[in-house]
């Protein structure tokens, strides 16, 4: 339930070309209600790197040899947008991904990454494209993040600053639950819930228990 | 004096338990809905034990995989839809928490039943586990989706961690020209914020346009804020608002409801209140819009034509349009007008409410669909609404097949489907790659333009038929 912390990472980086990718690229709709235990590495960007017979795409990065153990992607714009799904985040996860960066992000979707241990750097355009063009012409380049420091680099490149908020680094390096978290204000929660049935009392429609079922 | 506030502002300060040093905020969810989707969600509260903090706060209707060709649960034919769908009728016994189920009159769309039922009212902050949340912000609420741990999140606390978002107005002025629908409005919108151009903000629409609009043209346009990447779309409460709102089955009535409209005439910006970007969107200047491509923003006029990739500089965008104009089956330059199609579908939470049905059956009732359309009210209210009014017997009359309310063909879950290369004119809300089905061709347009399409059997401007007030 816990998230895995996030401190440091090494791994394979594979380029993303795409400038818009929308969950259901990351995992289509078909797949997102499997029991979460099953895992859903298989499902990652399921369409692109798959046929409908099912048989790899070859020209798919991930199935090129060299980025196939990829834990990072250096990716374009607009990445995670659309549905909510957190199985997009599931998918990169099992699959092995620990890291995106990529000049934007979906709003939601980097809500939900963070519940995972999966971070989102944000960089700019042409350091990214850059940094695409030479991984893509030598598979197998390490990229290096250390996450304390807020600092990310490819092999043979200088050491790159990110922002990032500072209630996520926290969450991403402790890898703590947040349900946990909360718990600890239970008597704010309860004091709030108090005052807000009270100023807000055209809000409270009746009885705890639910309404009936009207035919 | 007190700073000036926007509509978004009062309602995250109404809402706040909470802020911390790190900038992050706890917010009290004043109501949170559900639907067959919060599965995930309901069994990672049961893993950890945790009981449904808010029961009376809590309330869900199946949509995602539900079967439009009947409401009977043994007819969802796929057995993992089936399984999701029941499990939300076992966790609202478990928990008790209310649910418009299968067989409940009110059962629909949640985006559709919420509004419908006056279970969304003004200055509320609410929350579901789907994108298309935003829709509530029509009528004055900060609504906006979130993903499964978050939705367990609220399950289990009744609150969620946020950063404040930035806040953006979009100022839409003028009268709309005929035949311009809340469709087409919001299309226009997206194509100039862009596909993500709104990410980290919360979305106020105002000016004249947006005023003039009914509410549930207001609910079209929040709908799709999340197409432009933003956070939440809002619409100030008006009397329109209190109009709609006033008689429905859970809100407030008597002196709650006097309490209620007195809090609510205070919501909206305060005159002075400054957001971080303003964009301004001239309604004269619309036209019906259809999508040619695979994002929200891809969008071109009833009038235009297939833009070209060579005109852009950018390769990976050029490479983008590319990939999208061949998916699409497409050649740069072709009038988007007489574009043949293959199927047509009328539906989802962007498109499937009363006025909705009742614009898409003005132009059925001129001819006869050519090719396979089906129509999935949005709810099981609107789908009696609809055929009592005589709507249903139009469309059946005219070829298209009358379904029963779900989310249907938008997300493709529940086995209705475009097919593999197939055209699909829809009023839903996103045509990405295989949205509708694998290899699945989708132009999102309004309920009138898809009903034209389904008579001609190509993209059509819905004037051709003639007045349709």
């Amino acid at each position: 339930m816990s998230p895995r912390p996030f401190t440091v990472l090494q791994a394979v980086a594979a380029p993303f070309d795409y400038p818009s990718v929308d969950t259901d690229q990351i995992i289509p709709v078909r797949y997102i209600r499997t029991p979460r235990a099953q895992g859903y590495e298989t499902m990652l960007f399921r369409d692109l790197r798959f046929d409908p017979a099912g048989n790899e795409r070859a020209s798919f990065v991930l199935n090129r040899p060299g980025f196939r153990d990829a834990g990072v992607l250096v990716a374009n714009t607009d990445f995670g947008t659309g549905s909510s799904r957190e199985q997009a985040v599931w998918a990169l996860v099992d699959y092995g991904i620990r890291c995106v960066i990529a000049v934007s992000f979906g709003d939601i979707f980097a809500n939900n990454a963070v519940n995972h241990g999966l971070l989102l750097i944000r960089e700019d355009a042409a350091m990214l494209t850059a940094t695409r063009a030479m991984l893509d012409r030598s598979p197998g380049i390490l990229i290096q993040v250390d996450l304390e420091a807020q600092k990310w680099h490819a092999d043979c490149q200088a050491p790159r600053h990110f922002e990032i908020e500072p209630a996520r680094k926290q969450r991403l390096l402790s890898g703590l639950d947040e349900i946990g978290l909360t718990e600890r204000f239970r008597d704010d929660i309860q004091r709030f819930e108090t005052d807000y049935r009270s100023r807000r009392s055209w809000l409270n429609i009746g009885s705890e228990s639910r309404h009936p079922s009207v035919k | 004096m007190p700073a000036p506030r926007t509509l978004f502002d009062k309602i995250w300060e109404d809402h706040s338990i909470r802020q911390e040093a790190d900038g992050s905020t706890l917010l009290y969810i004043g109501r949170h809905l559900a639907h067959d989707g919060s599965y995930h969600a309901f069994n990672a509260l049961k893993e950890r034990g945790l009981p449904l903090h808010r029961p009376d706060l809590t309330f869900a209707t199946p949509d995602h995989g539900v079967s439009t060709l009947s409401h009977r649960p043994e007819d969802i034919v796929d057995p993992v839809q089936r399984r999701v769908v029941d499990a939300l009728e076992a966790n609202a016994s478990t928990h008790g928490f209310t649910l418009f189920g299968l067989n409940d009159s009110r059962q629909g769309i949640i985006h559709v039943v919420g509004p419908e039922l006056g279970l969304t009212l003004p200055g509320l902050l609410l929350v579901c586990g789907d994108s298309h949340t935003s829709t509530h912000g029509a009528l004055g609420a900060l609504a906006f989706g979130i993903g499964a741990s978050d939705v367990c999140h609220v399950f289990a606390t009744q609150t969620l961690w946020q950063r404040k978002p930035r806040t953006m107005q979009v100022v839409v002025e003028g009268r709309r020209p005929d035949g311009v629908t809340a469709k087409d409005v919001i299309l226009a919108i997206i194509a100039r914020v862009g596909a993500n151009g709104a990410s980290g903000h919360v979305i106020e629409y105002a000016g004249s346009t947006i005023a003039d609009m009914s509410i549930e043209e207001r609910l079209t346009v929040c709908n799709m804020s999340i197409e432009a990447g933003a956070r939440a779309g809002m619409i100030a409460p008006d009397q329109k608002t209190y109009d709609y709102l006033k008689g429905r089955p859970f809100a407030p009535t008597g002196r709650a409801w006097d309490d209620a409209e007195a809090y609510w005439r205070t919501l909206p910006s305060d005159p002075d209140a400054r957001f971080d970007r303003q964009i301004v969107v001239e309604a004269a200047s619309l036209e019906p819009m259809i999508t040619w491509g695979t994002t929200p923003a891809d969008v071109v006029g009833i009038s235009g034509t297939i833009p070209d990739p060579l005109t852009l500089s950018d390769p990976s965008q050029r490479a983008a349009m590319m990939r999208s104009l061949e998916y699409m089956g497409l050649v740069p330059g072709t009038p988007v007008r007489n574009l043949t199609i293959d199927q047509v579908f009328i539906g989802s939470c962007t498109n499937a409410r009363i006025e909705d049905l009742r614009a898409a059956a003005l132009i059925a009732r001129k001819g006869r669909a050519v090719v396979p359309a089906i129509v999935s009210p949005g709810s099981t209210p609107v789908k009696r609404q609809a055929e009592a009014e005589g709507l249903a017997d139009i469309f059946l009359k005219a070829g298209f097949e009358w379904r029963e309310s779900g989310c249907s063909m938008c997300c493709g879950m529940n086995g209705d489907l475009v097919g593999p290369g197939k055209r699909c004119a829809s009023t839903s809300n996103r045509n990405f790659p295989g949205r509708q089905g694998v290899d699945s061709r989708t132009h999102l347009m309004s309920p009138a333009a898809a009903a034209a399409a389904a008579l001609r059997g190509c993209i059509t401007d819905p004037g051709e038929f003639g007045d349709q007030s």
